[in-house]
């Protein structure tokens, strides 16, 4: 593949993009940014918004979006956090943190089945079904813990998000099983297909007989177990659960899945370009913070290079 | 006059009127004038900021940046003005807010008018751009001396006075620049052809563009507009709390536009009402300040919130969902 047709797409634009912050960030600072330590210390820190904007992109596929990912994860968090510290006395291994993750699985599931119902069968738009659905289950995060948060999980707990496996950070192992996971679900599974083609024409999908309702029930519970997720890597990092825990998740979700290429109105999306928008914003983070540039500053960066990829992008689907 | 049922306005004036009713019950303090003054005083910012959502949601787009040009507008005008102008009186000094405020939203407009970027990811990204900014080169911490004008602003009132049992009562002159700001909004949307216009895009683009509507040009006015009136709103936040904060008001504007579709308007653009608008806001406001006096803990507040969102909005769509599946 030559350059010219790299650059005809937007998620090899996307790889440029990467690679070219990755190389200047190399440069700035090339002791510190290629150190083995902040190769790890990245590798821990992205997977749990990651996992967030893969949770993002498949509603953003529908044309619909996932403005709860945010409070499903807390949600699960909590709950999980909650049967950890009643059962912590009786068995301190890994049992308990078995039992306490399918707790959140389910969370996430029913939680996802609420939103899937309400933009199935309600007709709710999928942005006030999901603004509404969020603040409820923060709102039962927030009854359940009084606002604070919980702490002293058992030692397994950690293994989640502190710990590695063969020499890789479990979050990344994590975060790449459910990439390619949904990267094959979206393209080598009639699911996949259908979902793209709802996001594409909703009214053509329609008269090919998809059962639409169901399948945008399937498209919100995955979002949902997604979140939980990453409820749980997020609980497991910072060893302890709370209701306002990744507030600013939310947005950097939506800003990654967009900046991954995936359109917003529904129908395109590669998780490839996703994960490329991931390490693009990781590498950006990382490398400003080593060059004492403040975390406001990244904020503005990113959403520069949002505005940026967006035109370019626009600008290059322009017929000429 | 009839009542519409299928209409959000009336469900949510029912569901208002209903609420104080429960209320009053419940405590016959809340029926008082310092509650409404109190009521009303949250509604001056969020008023503005709800006009802003709704005059975007009828030209069919969504900004989720205002909270950020309002924040951005009151730290900057407050740090400028202490710096170089503090002799500018209150009303020069919204009027500036309101300039810094139309520049911020002329930048939203280039981007959206000009390079046809999707409202919601501009809004996004410049979010982002302008909180970052401040934060970054202008400044992080608050401003606790703000300018004389701003200062006589927020200690002008239009009415106080003292309750039976002691309390003070007053209502904040900025009242009278929202109920203002409603007014204008409501002439340029129905009395003007720039009116006609926003709502004709929000319903379908490509007809609008077909009857001559320069569309772009709409567009550019709208979210020009919608900067002046966050830039306004900004300016009067600092001069009310008496404090230029320049953490503050972002994060609100998710709850704002869930106000404004909770009074009617549709997120698919064309239609809605400004009535609607200042009944939703009313009635967030209300669940907001009063849910403790129904002797609902306020941990519950954002349940409830989310319940009346998903009601109030998924009861119209359940409607028009039965209706289309009848006329199918």
């Amino acid at each position: 593949m030559n350059m010219a047709t790299l650059i005809r797409s937007p998620e090899g634009r996307l790889a440029v993009i990467t690679l070219l912050v990755f190389a200047f960030m190399a440069m700035l600072s090339p002791d510190r940014f290629l150190s083995v330590q902040n190769l790890t210390s990245m590798a821990f820190q992205f997977p749990e918004f990651a996992i967030l904007a893969l949770a993002m992109t498949i509603t953003m596929l529908t044309g619909g979006i996932d403005l709860s990912v945010v409070g499903i994860a807390n949600l699960s968090g909590i709950v999980a956090a909650m049967i950890m510290i009643r059962l912590t006395g009786s068995d301190a291994g890994a049992g308990v943190l078995i039992l306490a993750l399918c707790a959140a699985v389910v969370v996430g599931i029913l939680a996802g089945a609420c939103n899937g119902i309400l933009v199935a069968w309600a007709g709710l738009p999928p942005i006030l079904a999901t603004l509404g659905s969020g603040l409820i289950f923060t709102g039962i995060a927030i009854a359940l813990t009084g606002g604070s948060a919980l702490m002293g999980f058992p030692p397994a707990a950690a293994w989640i998000g502190n710990s590695t496996t063969l020499g890789i950070p479990t979050p990344l192992i994590l975060f790449g099983v459910l990439a390619l996971g949904i990267s094959l679900l979206l393209t080598r599974t009639a699911f996949g297909v259908q979902l793209r083609m709802y996001g594409a024409n909703p009214l053509a999908a329609r008269f090919a007989a998809l059962n639409i309702n169901a399948m945008l029930i399937k498209v919100y519970v995955l979002s949902g177990v997604l979140a939980a997720i990453a409820g749980m890597v997020v609980m497991s990092r910072a060893n302890s659960a709370k209701a306002d825990y990744g507030s600013s998740y939310l947005l950097l979700a939506v800003l990654i899945a967009v900046l991954g290429g995936v359109n917003p109105y529904g129908g395109y999306g590669k998780v490839i370009g996703v994960v490329l928008a991931v390490l693009s914003m990781q590498f950006l983070s990382s490398g400003l913070n080593m060059i004492g540039v403040s975390n406001f500053a990244r904020e503005l960066i990113w959403g520069v290079l949002l505005i940026f990829v967006m035109i370019v992008n626009t600008w290059a689907a322009k017929p000429r | 006059m009839k009542l519409d049922f299928a209409r959000n306005e009336t469900l949510v004036a029912l569901v208002i009127i209903g609420f104080c009713v429960a209320a009053a019950i419940a405590d016959p303090g809340f029926l008082s004038l310092a509650t409404l003054t109190d009521l009303l005083r949250s509604g001056i910012v969020l008023g503005i900021f709800a006009v802003a959502a709704f005059i975007v949601l009828v030209s069919g787009g969504i900004d989720v940046s205002f909270t950020a040009v309002a924040a951005f507008t009151m730290y900057v005008t407050a740090m400028m003005l202490n710096a170089v102008a503090p002799w500018v009186p209150w009303w020069a000094a919204l009027a500036i807010g309101m300039g810094i405020g139309a520049a911020l939203g002329a930048i939203n407009g280039i981007l959206i008018a000009g390079f046809g970027l999707p409202t919601l990811i501009v809004t996004l990204g410049t979010l982002s751009v302008f909180r970052g900014f401040m934060l970054t080169f202008v400044g992080q911490k608050q401003i606790t001396t703000l300018p004389p004008g701003l200062r006589d602003f927020g200690r002008m009132m239009l009415l106080r006075g003292t309750n039976a049992d002691g309390s003070f009562y007053s209502l904040h002159g900025a009242f009278v620049v929202t109920v203002a700001v409603i007014a204008i909004t409501w002439f340029i949307l129905h009395r003007t052809m720039l009116g006609r216009a926003i709502f004709a895009i929000g319903g379908s683009v490509e007809s609008a563009r077909r009857i001559g509507i320069n569309v772009a040009a709409v567009q550019f006015f709208v979210y020009v507009y919608v900067g002046a009136l966050a830039g306004l709103a900004g300016v009067i936040h600092a001069s009310m709390a008496r404090v230029a904060n320049p953490f503050d008001l972002v994060g609100l504007e998710l709850s704002v536009i869930a106000a404004v579709v909770l009074g009617g308007a549709r997120l698919a653009g064309g239609y809605g009402t400004l009535t609607g608008t200042i009944l939703g806001v009313a009635l967030i406001i209300l669940v907001r300040n009063s849910l403790i006096v129904l002797g609902i803990p306020s941990t519950f507040q954002s349940i409830a919130i989310g319940v009346l969102i998903l009601i109030g909005t998924g009861l119209p769509a359940w409607q028009a969902k039965r209706a289309e599946a009848r006329a199918a």
